[in-house]
């Protein structure tokens, strides 16, 4: 496949593989690994206008983290402009000249904090050059400060703008050899800075994928099976064509092969794309479609028959050992007290509030697409090779999307919409309704857990027995569906065994936010409150006990870079790091002092992952008829030194919480194959009356700044399901809350 | 039969059948995009727009229930994107992706029309028919009262 030589394939297929979901390269290597020649330039990303105004170019995809914000913010921040003097526009796709533009795995932070800062002192560099060339006077004795360069000792100065059309005939400085600032100095990173886009959309204006609007454009709709991958057999297309509006009406063969694993991109889902001259014409003559499918094997598929054989696969020895230490059976065996425990998740959707689509236009030969992808340069390689067109004919614009989460990682629907372009002489917007939106989503998986921990006479944790009942066939783990061999606490309890078994699956799955981990930490922070509890403990000191063993050696030389078997890396839990948010959220929320009231409680929780940690302490109270009701929630973070424009940040951390929380009532399920969610109704999300009280703090610490798309949103699950516990001594093991007796008030 | 419709206070006549939701309408037919699509059925709010002041979901309303009506939308809200409301969700950066934020912005606006000092029970109820996917409550709900003591403010002026 051709997007194999992309570095950041490598993010999706960690997501969707199973292997370490954190590990990254070095940020400058992530940047020079997109191709061995690439050097990124200022000249790329900078254009200064005669009156100083800049121009910053935002590289990567945009659907609601501030990525337009926090990438250009950290190059005008060592270009040494103002901000209020900076324009922000969104790039092209063209990572030759940008790097990676992909926006997932809260990896644009990491990714872009040290090259983005260069590029901006390199454009710096490049107007002091410039400055002390015009002046005649050593570069040493240049200063610059809020777009000018001056010369102290001879008392001249002179604006960027001035400066710029000089500056462009020099040759760039090489990235490395800049000097960058003393944050201390740091006048736009760490203040908080307006999203670029945010008076235009107050105002209304069109921004996102769905407002693309171009002379001529007609509009489609797909109706795909009710099962996936189910294919047409015959269908009334010569009676839809004659209704109105309607223009085209084509039949999408498809390119899926239903089989036990499905991959990430499996593939063009078969249906019948109508196209009329108004969405709404397309939809209405959608309800006239009469279809007769061939729903194929996907059809036999139930969530019953999924928790039939999870159970069975649970009983059963497991197929593979991922990780495994110490005499777990004996240590398990010789425990004063083991603790059982089955857990067990649903598949659920992404729901973006924007459905899937895009718009494209075949002309003369060339494609020109409006992309909402979070990772549109696999998109343009999907589209490629599904069309049989060169990459080099088509051109992609990056769309601000309406939220992604994950799901405009996978590029269906950009591929759809080109399919049906290359049909149409006439650009085509493509839309998913509502109920396309959830039927067809890349689902997260569902998982099933068998736990066993053992706790000897002193209430210290001594074994712990992990068996993941997942998807996919005896090689692959479904899409999202796989599981690390560090994951969280693998290395600490003095033995432990980590197994998996799978089942198949034949069903598109995907990265939800904080993938894995959005089920993994519930899964494993409430087991640990479970033992906390049985050994007559706190949860809390519990916890801080187990990250103060020493942790095993890792079993693969995976994060090892210098073979000695220690733990190392920016991918590799730092058990000081980890108890350091655990102690800091604990003294915001008053841990130690917590009332135990009934019908009231306070649950702890923390993760790490996507190199960042948090803990999460949630107050709750559930009434007669066991609704919940969250109060608050206090979170600590740790993502590095540097918060770099921390109101998006704040606002992306009380974002997760919120969407964690909204996780714990979402399930998807099938019956005869088919779906039974269709829209908000039955896959709800946290609405205003529901929201707890958030506090989000910081723990900064030495280490390099790292992203918060993702690792604010594990621990909200077991803080609140450990808080349920805390109130009502009912111990959540199934989720969604009602299938465990349990509601949102 | 074409419908007579008063957009922004703009006169506008459209020819499309009158169980066409007014959403699609707007979008495709007078080019006003800042109404979103987001369920097609009422349950999320990012479609809302006013009509006579009330805050509807435009994905339910049928254009020719609205013919004559004063409809406001986002773009119509205020001529310089100052209102109240606008300005409390710019200063306060509520926004993630934005995509809902169109509607929360209508519906905060009927709301701060017929009770000026809302309580934080009067936001639930106004406001959660407006759903944020990215989860900017906490945000919203500041804005609405910092944009309740700004038009309080400008009232005592």
């Amino acid at each position: 496949m051709r997007v194999t030589r992309r570095s950041f394939l490598r993010l999706t297929a960690l997501a969707g593989g199973g292997f370490a979901l954190n590990l990254y390269q070095s940020p400058l290597g992530e940047a020079q690994r997109i191709g061995t020649d690439i050097e990124l330039t200022p000249k790329a990303f900078i254009r200064i206008a005669p009156d100083g105004v800049v121009t910053i170019m935002a590289r990567a995809s945009e659907s609601g983290q501030g990525m337009r914000n926090m990438l250009p913010m950290l190059i005008a921040e060592e270009l040494d402009v103002d901000w209020k003097d900076v324009r922000v526009l969104q790039a092209e796709l063209n990572e030759k000249i940008y790097g990676p533009q992909f926006s997932g795995g809260s990896a644009n932070t990491p990714m872009g904090w040290e090259p983005m800062r260069r590029v901006g002192a390199a454009g710096r560099q490049l107007l002091i050059t410039a400055a002390s060339q015009t002046w005649g006077v050593p570069e040493t004795e240049c200063t610059t400060k809020s777009g000018r360069v001056s010369h102290a000792a001879s008392g001249r100065s002179m604006g960027y703008g001035e400066l710029a059309a000089k500056a462009a005939t020099l040759p760039a400085p090489a990235l490395s050899s800049v000097k960058l600032k003393d944050p201390k100095d740091y006048h736009i990173v760490g203040h908080s800075q307006t999203g670029v886009d945010t008076h235009a959309i107050v105002t209304g204006k069109p921004l996102f994928g769905i407002d693309v609007q171009l002379p001529g454009m007609l509009y489609a709709a797909i109706e795909k099976a009710p099962v996936f991958a189910g294919k047409v057999k015959s269908a009334n297309i010569d009676q839809v064509k004659t209704l109105p509006g309607v223009r085209h009406v084509l039949v999408i063969d498809g390119g899926i092969t239903p089989a036990a694993f499905t991959p990430w991109e499996p593939g063009m889902e078969p249906g019948i794309a109508i196209v009329a001259d108004t969405w709404w014409q397309a939809q209405q003559a959608r309800k006239q479609l009469k279809v007769d499918w061939d729903l194929g094997p996907a059809v036999a598929q139930s969530a019953d028959g999924f928790s039939k054989r999870a159970t069975e696969l649970l009983a059963a020895p497991p197929a593979s050992t991922l990780r495994k230490y110490g005499d777990v059976d004996g240590a398990l065996k010789s425990s004063a007290k083991v603790v059982e425990a089955t857990y067990q998740y649903p598949f659920i959707a992404h729901v973006t509030l924007e459905p899937q689509g895009a718009t494209a236009h075949w002309k003369d030969g060339k494609l020109e697409m409006w992309s909402t992808s979070t990772l549109p340069v696999d998109g343009r390689g999907l589209v490629a090779t599904t069309l049989g067109i060169q990459e080099s004919d088509i051109t992609t614009h990056m769309m601000r999307s309406g939220g992604s989460f994950g799901r405009r990682l996978q590029n269906d629907y950009l591929v759809e919409a080109a399919w049906i372009a290359k049909r149409v002489d006439a650009p085509v917007k493509l839309l998913w309704s509502r109920e396309d939106d959830i039927a067809h989503d890349p689902f997260r998986p569902g998982g099933t857990v068998g736990l066993k921990g053992g706790l000897d006479a002193q209430g210290k944790l001594v074994a712990w027995r992990h068996h993941f009942v997942t998807f996919g066939d005896e090689k692959h783990s479904t899409s999202g569906g796989g599981i690390g061999q560090n994951t969280y606490p693998a290395g600490f309890p003095p033995a432990y065994g980590l197994y998996t078994s799978v089942q198949p699956l034949s069903l598109r799955t995907g990265a939800l936010r904080a993938p894995g981990d959005n089920a993994y930490c519930w899964v494993a922070q409430s087991f640990l409150d479970e033992l906390a509890h049985a050994a007559g403990r706190d949860p809390l000191e519990f916890q801080l006990e187990l990250l103060s063993n020493k942790q095993s050696p890792w079993s693969s030389g995976e994060h090892d870079p210098v073979g000695d078997h220690e733990p190392s890396g920016p991918s590799v839990l730092i058990p000081e790091r980890f108890k350091g948010v655990l102690e800091l959220v604990a003294e915001k929320s008053g841990w130690a002092h917590r009332s135990k009231t009934p019908g009231r409680g306070m649950g702890i929780a923390a993760w790490f992952c996507h190199l960042g940690y948090f803990a999460e302490v949630a107050d709750v109270s559930v009434d007669s008829q066991n609704k919940v009701t969250v109060h608050q929630i206090w979170a600590a973070g740790d993502v590095g030194s540097q918060i770099i424009n921390p109101a998006a940040a704040e606002n992306i951390s009380f974002g997760g919480i919120v969407e964690g929380m909204g996780h714990m009532g979402q399930e998807i399920t099938l019956e005869e194959g088919k779906v039974q969610q269709s829209n908000f109704q039955n896959h709800p999300l946290i609405r205003m009356r529901q929201v707890p009280k958030i506090e989000v703090y910081w723990r900064k610490t030495d280490y390099a700044p790292t992203g918060l798309g993702e690792p604010t949103l594990p621990p909200t699950l077991p803080a609140i399901s450990n808080a349920i516990f805390a109130a009502t001594g009912k111990r959540i093991r199934t989720l969604p809350l009602q299938r465990s007796g349990f509601s949102w008030a | 039969m074409p419908i007579k419709l008063n957009v922004n206070n703009v006169a506008a006549t459209v020819d499309v059948p009158p169980d066409t939701p007014l959403l699609w309408v707007l979008r495709d037919v007078l080019n006003l995009e800042g109404a979103k699509y987001g369920c097609g059925i009422g349950l999320c709010g990012a479609c809302t727009v006013l009509v006579g002041g009330r805050a509807v979901r435009s994905c339910m309303t049928h254009v020719g229930s609205v013919a004559g009506e004063p409809i406001t939308t986002i773009e119509g809200l205020s001529p310089d994107g100052l209102h109240p409301v606008q300005v409390a969700w710019e200063t306060l950066d509520v926004p993630q992706c934005g995509y809902c934020q169109a509607g929360q912005i209508m519906s905060a606006a009927a709301l701060l029309q017929r009770t000026p000092h809302p309580t934080d029970a009067d936001i639930d109820s106004a406001m959660s028919g407006n759903l944020c996917r990215c989860g900017t409550y906490t945000r919203i709900r500041q804005a609405i009262h910092q944009a309740a003591e700004a038009g309080a403010a400008a009232r005592t002026k």
